[in-house]
């Protein structure tokens, strides 16, 4: 058997370990993350608090472990939301085609004509900046890129002998959409969806650190960043572990990620 | 290419009318009459029932969309509920402060990037290769407001070579204006470095594979002349196109690195206006930044031809 790339490696791992720690933080943390303690306010990383507390006392590892399962499960609902509505619209629009397919997909690259967090900035604005409304304003920003690539998948595929084979068969077009050409879009999509579940941990981490995000005392690592900023001259521990996991993170994501399309993309192959 | 030209123009505009619609349509979602939302809470009957009458909430959705379009195109953009400015001479204001650590930082970012991109994929698979991809995929993977604040505790806290926070403009102070805008525009070249020497180590690779390489390399060229007067044209095309796509992107993200270092930038009266509900504001710097974006990307487009000239052929 041949070994996995190294970025795929160190890439899984990396995520790996994310997974592990988000899923133990739901059972234990070593200590409560919201629970306060004036006494051990600031104090510096020691073996009763291995990575220090904060300017309320409170566990700092603790609080990056729940901020881990926070963070790890609004990426995951978000692309989720992302990936269905992207897929239905870009299915849909592939599938009518006609003046029905370019108006939606006038509309959707317009919608893809707003830079990096702006759109979801603007429907956080409308829906409120909570949990459900990160989750909804960031699942709407990035449905479109979703719409866009199994829009032309389904368009470079719907010529194709296979799926003409279907219809003559008398499959009707729904179940020719659902069992020949929707999993030809699932390669696509996956390397989208590795990047996105990135782009949106971040975007999340950026919105939190904005104050527009999960709103204080649950802890993620974006509004724990945020937080330390007062603080940062006499605790530097506060600023220095929530943006090393922010960043281990998308390393580990980018690793992945790259490794994905070397495999899957074919037009990579031979570029390595 | 001039017909090139003006094709690529004329497709904009589609864009630039639905991100409008986009826009219009995003505050209208909120529940609520769009005059007194537009005019605060400090609002009297007299004053929405005037709004009222000026934003024709009487008439069609279509009517409306046309009223609030036509002052767009005047560059009416309203007014703020808080400061009772006018939109878009406050959104020019800030917008001034982040264009030019936007551009400055993804100028000095390019002219390290892309020499670097390039030599990465010269020497493709070798430890200098490896260790520039290493490097990019490092720098690309740290969130800009984490990079900015250790940044400021490196050089403004530990070694006090910087000022912390704030901002102070060129024009007033020169020394101090730029010394305040050290740490945020190296906290934006840092991380676009990683982007785009990604992108143009990834293009010029593809281009170094293509015949007419193994051509120049059989005339009996020296490397480096096949690099950069064969490779390298070719390859800074998608490079070029890239670098549209991040000025794009950092101003529609640059709330966070204003945010680390207190800058009064376009990001950060955004965010203020979307905590304060200010929505004229919020839909005036989400039309400006979208029309911004569109506009550099034709900018871009338009002057690829002067490195690929294939282009206008189509």
């Amino acid at each position: 058997m041949r070994l996995p790339a190294p970025n795929a490696l160190v890439g899984g791992t990396l995520i790996g370990f994310l997974a592990i720690v988000a899923s133990v933080s739901a059972l234990w943390t070593p200590y409560d993350p919201l629970r306060l303690s004036f006494r051990a306010k600031l104090a510096a990383p020691s073996a009763m608090h291995w990575l220090g507390t904060d300017e309320f006392g409170r566990d700092v590892l603790s609080r990056l472990m729940a901020g881990a399962a926070t963070s790890v499960w609004i990426s995951l609902l978000t692309v989720a939301l992302a990936v269905s509505l992207g897929t239905v619209i870009g299915l849909f629009s592939g599938y009518v085609r006609g003046w029905v397919d370019r108006t939606i997909m006038a509309f959707n690259d317009a919608l893809l004509a707003f830079p990096g967090i702006l759109l979801a900035l603007g429907l956080l604005a409308v829906v409120g900046a909570n949990k459900y409304g990160i989750i909804l304003a960031l699942g709407i920003a990035y449905a479109p890129s979703v719409a866009r690539i199994v829009r032309g998948t389904v368009l470079s595929l719907r010529e194709r002998e296979f799926i003409s084979a279907s219809r003559v068969m008398g499959n009707s077009e729904a179940f020719t959409m659902l069992r020949h050409i929707l999993p030809n879009c699932i390669a696509p999509l996956t390397v989208l969806a590795t990047s996105m579940f990135g782009w949106v941990l971040l975007a999340e981490s950026s919105l939190s650190f904005l104050g527009l995000g999960v709103p204080p005392p649950a802890p993620t690592w974006g509004n724990m960043l945020a937080g330390s900023r007062p603080y940062i001259g006499q605790a530097v521990w506060l600023g220095i572990f929530p943006g090393l996991c922010i960043s281990l993170t998308l390393l580990g994501i980018n690793l992945l990620g790259d490794a994905l399309r070397d495999k899957l993309d074919p037009r990579m192959r031979g570029a390595r | 290419m001039l017909r090139f030209a003006l094709t690529r123009i004329l497709m904009s505009v589609p864009t630039l009318l639905i991100v409008s619609v986009a826009v219009f349509g995003l505050i209208r979602l909120i529940p609520g009459d769009p005059a007194s939302l537009m005019l605060g809470d400090l609002a009297t009957p007299a004053s929405i029932a005037d709004l009222q009458a000026r934003l024709g909430l009487d008439q069609s959705v279509p009517v409306q969309f046309g009223i609030w379009f036509g002052n767009l195109l005047k560059g009416d953009l309203g007014q703020s509920i808080n400061s009772q400015q006018a939109v878009l001479p406050l959104i020019l204001q800030r917008f001034w402060i982040s264009a030019q650590i936007v551009l400055v930082a993804v100028a000095l970012a390019s002219l390290v990037a892309v020499p670097a991109g390039v030599l990465a994929a010269w020497k493709q698979d070798t430890s200098l290769d490896l260790s520039l991809v290493a490097v990019a995929t490092l720098l690309l993977s740290i969130p800009t407001f984490w990079l900015g604040l250790l940044l400021l505790l490196f050089f403004g806290l530990k070694l006090e070579w910087l000022p912390v926070v704030g901002y102070v403009s060129i024009a007033e102070n020169p020394l101090a204006g730029i010394l305040y805008l050290v740490m945020p525009i190296m906290t934006l070249f840092l991380h676009e470095i990683g982007v785009i020497l990604r992108m143009a180590r990834a293009s010029t690779l593809e281009v170094l594979r293509l015949d007419y390489i193994t051509h120049a390399r059989a005339k009996g060229l020296t490397e480096s002349a096949v690099l950069w007067n064969h490779a390298f044209k070719n390859a800074f095309g998608p490079t070029w196109t890239l670098i549209g796509l991040v000025l794009g992107n950092l101003l529609g993200g640059i709330a966070v690195v204003e945010t680390v270092f207190t800058i009064p930038g376009l990001g950060r009266l955004l965010v203020d206006s979307i905590f304060a509900r200010d929505y004229p504001v919020i839909q005036g710097c989400m039309l400006f930044v979208a029309f911004t974006y569109v506009l550099v990307n034709l900018v871009i487009d338009l002057c690829y031809p002067i490195f690929d000239p294939r282009v206008t052929a189509q």
